[in-house]
């Protein structure tokens, strides 16, 4: 569009751009002068913005801005705000009886809410992101009533702070169950009729032929961890094998598998890398999941 | 360069051409003043309105309490959750303004517009303070003496007292006003409440004083916007041509009623000579038909000669024909309809307001792990109850669980079936839902189960439909 502007013959009339469209035409206004100051104070501004704050792109990065001003030392500071607001409370956390924080609605929120995080980074990989374990793999499932070594809170701290049948802290808590089968310590025909009888124990589907001399072998061989009626004792971490829940699986192959190579689960002592009050957290955290007792 | 451009190329950008509008009298003026003393009132008195709502909620009648995310006007009450209440009062104040500027073009924008109401007020202190056109436009052409010093000083120092009790009534709608004040006072208060007012005052000085028709024509995108919406049965100011022209001399033969005084250019806020026929920077604030009508009325002539009229009235009265009843154009579809969508935005407004729940109550069913076998073989669910008490005082809720199947409830932390929400707070409960084992419920995919909230103490009860998740799952 070559149009020419178009200059008014009288004095005091807008000229227009010379452009028309289905007859319209458009005026030739000047800008007014304020809004010309606006746009070279904007570049002042830029580049008074550009020498203050991180700007120009360099070989190895942008120029620092004379202020030192970064997102990285304000993401430090923010949460060493945090950190310092929250140093009383978890001081609290940390002086009061584990079992008397539930009564503290303020701290038993704090508690539950840093134990979640707490929990999601440190705990999830084998607990699952909803505690829920990985059923007949040996992670326990946090959320039901069935505890290995103890479900009230002072058990489930000492299990998080020390952690189980680990070679790193000297408390941690220890059991081992002998390997019937590979270690020869029982025959087939009497693995066969233990497996029967713990069967029978959880109320399943057994061959009631095999489960009688089971039993004898049940009291002989396994009844001094998991006592005679199958309770279990989590003074031991030894299973309860009369209740519906199995933490290796509760089918004939898996109870035979677990009898003839027994099963040794690991957990780390988290008082090694938790501090105090993050320990006391994810245990009120776990407690608080459905299963405390 | 075949085309060479002019020699005397015109200045890309112009300085601003003062504007000094002379006092008027009139019918427009003095509803413009009425309007003035309505807005402004309402805007700096309605912070100070008080309202009683109990003794642990604030007693101010509009408040938008950015700390507590609430929102308080009179006898309601909004949570940031039902913030589509505010989103349907600003879908009605849209309707509204589409409605008035079909109806009358830009009254928004003459009568009831901030930067309108500030202008005019400055305007005001202005002649108070230099007096009338003339004498203003001397003070602007005399040289920096000690009168124009003394003037200068007296107008702008009255101007930062309105802006500053600008940005300062601004501030009250945020927090309880009384303590504010004080606060502000002792120097105590939020230093976002003194930005907030260094802010709103300096707009208000730069706004009102010196930039005024400079904001309406370049930085407002109303006026773009409204042009879309006004079409030939609009009405809108416009200078009756046809009767006026040719302007000149009175009594000379061959003229028109129009006798060039300039009163309706003295007079207009925006500087526009309105005989130019509507143009964009026309705020159609109409002034310029209380001075036409004063002139009219000096020298015998009938009045209106600028009024408000259409573009329909135009047509007809160039053949000779009476224009249209204002009614005419006031009623016709298009204003009819969006009166008909303002309204029933409104209604469903109003009918959402009463239909609100009294117990704000939300079940999430946990779905990791969807269930969980306990030692005995039974299965449990878990929900999460989240429950808002929007009262005052703390509340205690029942809770309970309504289904075909036998579905035992228990809570979280609780001995019994009831939880305790603090005032104004939310609560998450955890309600686990268990199935004995053998029961339909455990074998069963999926049983629909109801989940039940009792206000204690009243007979308020909500109820939110789940399922419970059996072993099938």
């Amino acid at each position: 569009m070559c149009a020419k502007k178009v200059t008014p013959a009288k004095p005091g009339e807008v000229p227009t751009t010379g452009h028309q469209w289905d007859g319209i035409e458009e005026y030739d206004n000047p800008m007014p002068r304020w809004w010309v100051w606006v746009f070279y104070a904007t570049i002042v501004w830029g580049i008074g913005y550009s020498i203050a704050y991180p700007a120009w792109p360099m070989i190895t990065g942008a120029t620092p801005g004379v202020l030192g001003w970064s997102t990285r030392a304000e993401v430090a500071t923010e949460i060493k705000r945090f950190d310092d607001a929250n140093a009383p409370i978890k001081a609290k956390l940390v002086e009061t009886d584990l079992t008397a924080i539930s009564s503290d609605p303020e701290l038993m929120s704090f508690a539950e809410n840093a134990g979640a995080a707490v929990f999601r980074t440190n705990c999830a990989q084998c607990h699952g992101s909803g505690a829920a374990g990985v059923e007949g793999k040996g992670y326990p499932n946090l959320l039901d009533d069935d505890w290995l070594w103890g479900g009230d809170i002072e058990n489930i701290h000492l299990t998080i702070a020390h952690g189980i049948r680990n070679t790193t802290d000297p408390d941690a808590r220890y059991s081992e169950m002998p390997k019937f089968g590979v270690d020869g310590l029982l025959e087939p025909q009497q693995i066969s009729e233990v497996v029967e009888y713990v069967l029978k124990l959880s109320g399943q589907e057994h061959d009631a032929a095999l489960a009688t001399p089971g039993q004898t072998v049940f009291v002989e061989n396994c009844a001094a961890c998991h006592l005679e009626n199958g309770a279990g004792d989590p003074a031991l971490g030894a299973p309860r094998l009369s209740d519906a829940i199995w933490l290796y699986g509760g089918s004939r192959d898996a109870i035979t598998y677990t009898v003839v190579n027994a099963r040794f689960g690991v957990m780390p002592n988290w008082n090694a890398r938790l501090t105090e009050d993050e320990i006391r957290a994810v245990a009120l955290y776990v407690h608080s999941r459905g299963g405390g007792q | 360069m075949t085309n060479p451009e002019p020699s005397t190329p015109a200045s890309l950008y112009v300085a601003r051409e003062p504007i000094f509008p002379r006092r008027v009298k009139g019918a427009f003026r003095n509803l413009k003043w009425w309007l003035m003393a309505l807005t402004l009132g309402i805007y700096y008195l309605t912070p100070w309105i008080r309202w009683d709502r109990g003794p642990n909620l604030p007693d101010q009648a509009v408040l938008v309490d950015m700390a507590n995310r609430r929102f308080f006007f009179f006898m309601i009450e909004i949570w940031p959750h039902e913030f589509y209440f505010v989103a349907g009062l600003l879908i009605m104040a849209g309707l509204g303004l589409f409605l008035f500027t079909s109806a009358a073009g830009r009254v928004w924008c003459g009568y009831a517009c901030p930067q309108t109401v500030w202008t005019d007020l400055f305007i005001l202190v202005e002649r108070w303070v230099e007096g009338d056109r003339n004498a203003r436009i001397r003070l602007h052409r005399q040289v920096w003496d000690g009168e124009k010093i003394r003037k200068r000083a007296i107008k702008w120092t009255a101007w930062l007292l309105i802006g500053l009790g600008t940005g300062g009534a601004w501030v009250f709608y945020f927090t309880d006003a009384p303590t504010l004040l004080v606060d502000l006072v002792q120097g105590t208060a939020h230093p976002m409440a003194y930005l907030t007012i260094a802010i709103l005052t300096a707009t208000t000085f730069a706004f009102g004083g010196f930039a005024r028709e400079q904001i309406c024509i370049y930085a407002c995108p109303w006026p773009r916007i409204q042009a879309a919406m006004m079409d030939e049965d609009t009405l809108t100011i416009a200078y009756r041509e046809w009767r006026g022209e040719p302007r000149g001399k009175q009594n000379v033969e061959g003229n028109g009623d129009c006798i060039d005084c300039m009163a309706c250019v003295n007079v207009c806020p925006m500087g526009i000579d309105i005989r130019n026929g509507q143009q964009l920077a026309c705020i159609t604030c109409g002034l310029c038909i209380d001075a036409c009508n004063d002139t009219m009325d000096k020298i015998g002539k009938p009045r209106d000669l600028i009024g408000y009229m259409a573009l329909t009235d135009e047509t007809r009265e160039r053949t000779g024909l009476a224009p249209k009843s204002v009614w005419k154009h006031v009623f016709r579809p298009r204003t009819i309809l969006y009166t008909t969508l303002w309204a029933g935005v409104g209604a469903g407004l109003i009918v959402a307001l009463f239909l609100r729940s009294p117990i704000d109550m939300n079940v999430t069913p946990v779905r990791n792990p969807t269930y969980v076998v306990l030692s005995d073989g039974s299965i449990r669910n878990a929900y999460d109850v989240r429950l808002r008490n929007k009262g005052g005082d703390d509340t205690a809720y029942l809770i309970s669980v309504t289904s075909d199947a036998r579905l035992k409830i228990s809570l979280e932390g609780q001995e019994g079936l009831s939880v305790t929400v603090p005032a104004n707070e939310t609560l998450s409960q955890r309600v686990y839902l268990t199935a004995e084992a053998g029961t339909v419920a455990v074998a069963q995919d999926r049983t629909s189960a109801r989940l039940w909230v009792e206000e204690s103490g009243t007979s308020n009860r909500v109820h939110q439909d789940t399922v419970f998740n059996g072993k099938a799952q």
